[in-house]
């Protein structure tokens, strides 16, 4: 039988009902592959103890309600470590925030509160999510568990660990620049980007606020579909969140129109990624979806406009950080030292160079040619995207050009920026995307000879069409488990 | 090229300090991600009305107040003593014991001065 731990939501939700299992039980099963394998691992940053009144709740709920309970009553999910529990630390893997507790919970908490889910610990991350490796994490960082010499992605690396590894049934993450569908493409789970203003951002530690999506890391595209059913909708506490329906309605055809930009694969690639996104590619078609070739030319320059609009917001969102409300504070002769002393102690190596980044693009003289530039080129790439979504239905390419790289592969920062060259245009458009695992492929590992490493497929769907996104992303998986 | 001393202005607007072992490294990757992001100011964009025609061709959402309502979110003081439990001043000034008065008040240094 399976282990409780290794079930999906579904499966979880299931037994629970049919009484094979109770949520005590889910929960211990969950606590204790947690503690057994973070030491190895970590994926959390913190493993939180039992809360018993929830789970008794939980437990009595499914009782009473029993199929009419939500499906997410006694779940135990991870959370990432930039998301707000109240009482809880969120420290956004930084030793600014490592003492901060939250005041209050995060709208898609509290929903998840409210939909009966339990928390079974917060996840490591890079640095307020900049990163895609969790080695900028100021904790250390998360290994990927296949393969423990090599990064799990980031930012949400922990949260993606934690699921790969059956240490939570399910996550949350967000993603500015592919910090959800990259680590879960490299550790093959399913990674969800919700339409910029699907989900509420209100408690969630701000990097990039023109970018930043909350978005699930789970098992399958069921279980990603039904986080973020249970965590979208329009919030008071988010102004950007928006209402169903504001882009219009769409058809969901039964055979998809998938488009390729083929013109962005030619180099850059691993050939055995190719090779098994082909291999995909002709799987949907041989379903009776159709591929579809598509040109994208702003995408080309879409990574060096979003090095230029998320440094530019991330300096402005963390100049809050001073060391005077909350946070870390270390005290100087003047207000001026303390601010200076502050943010230099508590930001690491990555912050502080975006934070440079951020200021310098920003700056008079070098606005117009860097931010305003970033911004008009993002114009352009939006509208390159809805034009094709006229003859498309969703996009496709490799969620990354590599499986997951080994522990200090990439120590040039620039070389680590080029991770995100696929997953950055969904973020700059605001459309929907989604990574899912299409394959495996080999690579040398120093921890034990050869191993198969997950590779994910993406693709992207016009506003509020993440109904396309699912649909498409189940036909992979069921090719994928064929 | 970038040099030392423009990094040090940057810190310096940015109100962190690069230590002087860390200025060539980063002033040196500064350069190789500027040479990258640089590929953008010399893309040709759209210019003036054709700009704006791109961009206004997509039939845009109507228009919708984003505002909350102008009334109490919460109760008074609902949150200050959680918000004041965070302050780099609360322990000290509570030395340990339950939130008092003292306590709740966030303590800045003196920014005027009489020299």
């Amino acid at each position: 039988m399976i282990k409780l731990n290794e079930m999906t939501i579904v499966e979880a939700a299931r037994a629970l009902r049919a009484r094979e299992c109770t949520v005590r039980g889910l929960w211990d099963a969950c606590a204790a592959a947690a503690h057994a394998r973070n030491p190895e691992l970590n994926a959390y940053l913190e493993i939180f103890d039992a809360d018993f009144s929830a789970i008794t709740a939980a437990q009595k709920r499914i009782d009473s309600e029993g199929e009419s309970a939500p499906l997410l009553c006694g779940i135990p999910l991870a959370i990432k470590d930039n998301i707000l529990i109240e009482g809880k630390i969120a420290s956004a893997a930084s030793k600014m925030l490592e003492n901060y507790r939250a005041t209050y919970d995060a709208t898609v908490v509290r929903k998840l509160k409210d939909a009966g889910a339990l928390f079974i610990g917060r996840t490591n991350m890079d640095e307020f999510a900049m990163g895609s490796s969790t080695e900028h994490s100021a904790f250390g960082a998360t290994k990927n568990p296949h393969d423990i010499s090599r990064v799990p992605g980031g930012s949400s690396g922990g949260s993606a660990a934690a699921v790969a590894a059956h240490l939570a049934i399910a996550a949350l993450g967000s993603d500015t620049g592919g910090s959800v569908r990259q680590p879960a493409s490299h550790t093959g789970i399913v990674g969800l980007k919700p339409t910029y203003g699907a989900v509420s951002r209100s408690g969630l530690i701000a990097m990039g606020s023109s970018l930043d999506q909350i978005g699930p890391l789970a098992k399958s595209v069921a279980d990603a579909r039904i986080l973020y059913d249970a965590i979208c909708g329009i919030d008071s506490l988010d102004s950007t969140t928006i209402p169903n329906g504001l882009y219009g309605q769409h058809k969901l055809p039964k055979n998809l129109r998938i488009g390729v930009p083929y013109h962005l694969l030619g180099k850059g690639v691993d050939t055995d990624v190719i090779a098994a996104f082909d291999v995909m590619l002709k799987q949907l078609a041989r379903a009776g979806h159709t591929i579809v070739d598509v040109e994208l030319p702003m995408s080309s320059h879409a990574l060096a406009a979003y090095y230029v609009i998320m440094p530019a917001e991330v300096s402005t969102n963390l100049a809050r950080l001073d060391g005077i409300r909350y946070g870390h504070a270390a005290r100087g002769k003047t207000l001026l030292e303390d601010y200076i002393l502050s943010r230099t102690e508590g930001f690491g190596e990555e912050t502080r160079r975006r934070i440079l980044l951020g200021t310098f693009v920003l700056s008079s003289g070098y606005i117009d040619a860097y931010y305003r530039k970033a911004d008009a080129a993002r114009a352009v790439l939006r509208q390159e995207y809805m034009d094709a979504f006229k003859k498309v239905d969703s996009i496709a390419f490799p969620t990354t050009p590599s499986p997951a790289f080994t522990f200090g592969e990439k120590s040039d920062p620039l070389a680590m920026y080029l991770e995100d060259i696929f997953t950055v245009t969904a973020n700059l458009t605001g459309m929907p995307a989604i990574s899912v695992p299409m394959g495996w492929i080999p690579r040398e590992s120093a921890e034990k000879g050869t191993v198969k490493l997950p590779v994910g497929i993406h693709f992207t769907a016009p506003h509020q069409a993440e109904d396309v996104l699912f649909a498409v992303s189940l036909a992979v998986e069921k090719a994928h488990n064929a | 090229m970038t040099t030392i001393d423009e990094v040090k202005k940057l810190a310096a607007l940015a109100r962190i300090r690069v230590e002087d072992a860390e200025l060539e490294k980063f002033t040196s990757e500064f350069d190789a991600i500027l040479a990258y992001i640089e590929t953008i100011s010399m893309v040709e964009m759209p210019q003036g009305n054709a700009l704006r025609r791109g961009l206004t061709k997509a039939k845009k959402p109507p228009l919708r107040n984003v505002m909350r309502a102008d009334d109490e979110p919460h109760a008074a003081r609902a949150y200050t003593k959680k918000i004041a439990e965070q302050f780099p001043s609360f322990a000290k000034a509570t030395e340990g014991k339950p939130a008092s008065e003292a306590g709740m008040y966030l303590e800045v240094k003196q920014i005027i001065s009489h020299d």
